[in-house]
């Protein structure tokens, strides 16, 4: 079992890390705690972006401390959870105070600017490693295709393509289920 | 009183903020109306900062506004005050799947949204992509760092620190 003081500071870490919202946060989750720790798997880092998204809050508050809570049950979510926002806290605090002008200086612009493309990168990287391993049946194409086509052409909501999804899944499951008998 | 309302404020919104980090913003623009705790004009300002900074622009915003009503009090008591009812209803949901975990038509719900989650994070990432690369020479850093992330395998910490470098650098 981990100890709270490390899962504090993997979140630490990861939190501070995670450039540009939430998104970001998935390659520095996969690396760390599904690929090095092996907290979780990642269908299940999957599962709970899912469930990210239908349930309230930040979608960032709610993986982590799902996986503070399979780790260190209560006490290791709000462990999780504090570490992964501290940074930000940190930051923002010394924003808003001392260094207001922060976002003006020309090297962080720079920086920023660099990161954000390499954050594209990662995601994309991590989408298409995800996807060649679990996109692997002809449902999932469709569902893949479909949700895609939803998102894109139709604006439909990130809660509407999971409730849609999901009560397709749950539809071909039945359907296969009552077929097999 | 003020460390209250903070509190409140931000548990509502982390109540009622169902999905992605965006979703807070029509409800942060609320809060600028009606309290002043900060200008429409600075929340502006706090989602590009928020584009680039750690952090999802809710506790961004909680921090921002709670620091600027309060000081450093103000942001923690407006940050926890976001973040509680996720930890709570989260906490809810694991014991829930815990329970049901083993139970086949979780198995094939969770299934079946997987590649509608691949779906919607190659989305998201698309709209990012649609503001970050914006000329040929983010296109080529785009296709070196996929190249780099592709070939050496090596923790993304180490690319993000390599891409910040290179930005100041090549003056992105």
């Amino acid at each position: 079992m981990i100890e709270l003081w490390r899962l504090f500071r993997l979140f630490f870490k990861i939190g501070l890390f995670t450039f540009g919202g939430g998104l970001a946060m998935l390659p520095l989750l996969k690396a760390e705690v599904v690929d090095k720790r092996r907290f979780l798997t990642d269908e299940e880092l999957m599962d709970l972006f899912s469930i990210g998204q239908c349930t309230p809050g930040i979608i960032v508050v709610n993986v982590v401390t799902f996986i503070g809570y399979k780790q260190r049950g209560v006490m290791g979510a709000i462990v999780a959870t504090i570490g992964a926002v501290m940074p930000a806290f940190i930051i923002i605090s010394l924003v808003a105070s001392v260094l207001r002008h922060f976002m003006d200086n020309k090297y962080v612009i720079y920086a920023f600017a660099g990161i954000r493309v390499c954050v594209v990168a990662l995601i994309t990287s991590m989408v298409y490693d995800l996807a060649r391993k679990h996109i692997n049946n002809w449902y999932s194409v469709i569902i893949f295709i479909g949700a895609l086509a939803l998102l894109v052409g139709m604006n439909f909501s990130a809660v509407a393509i999971v409730l849609i999804a999901g009560i397709t899944a749950l539809s071909v499951g039945e359907i296969r289920g009552k077929l097999k008998k | 009183m003020i460390f209250l309302l903070l509190f409140v404020e931000f548990f509502k919104i982390g109540l009622l903020a169902i999905g992605g980090g965006l979703v807070t913003i029509p409800f942060l623009f609320d809060l600028s109306d009606k309290y002043g705790w900060f200008s429409t004009s600075e929340l502006v300002d706090m989602i590009a900062v928020s584009e680039s900074t750690p952090g999802p622009i809710g506790v961004n915003m909680a921090t921002y506004a709670g620091f600027n009503t309060a000081n450093i009090l103000g942001g923690a008591v407006a940050t926890i005050g976001l973040i509680m009812p996720s930890v709570m209803i989260i906490i809810l949901v694991a014991k829930l799947m815990d329970k049901y975990s083993c139970n086949t038509r979780v198995k094939t719900l969770l299934e079946g949204l997987r590649p509608a989650v691949l779906a919607l994070i190659l989305f998201s990432v698309l709209q990012i992509a649609k503001v970050t690369i914006l000329d040929n020479i983010h296109i080529l850093f785009f296709v070196a760092f996929l190249m780099m992330i592709r070939l050496w395998k090596k923790s993304p910490l180490l690319y993000l620190g390599i891409a910040a470098l290179l930005g100041i650098v090549f003056r992105l």
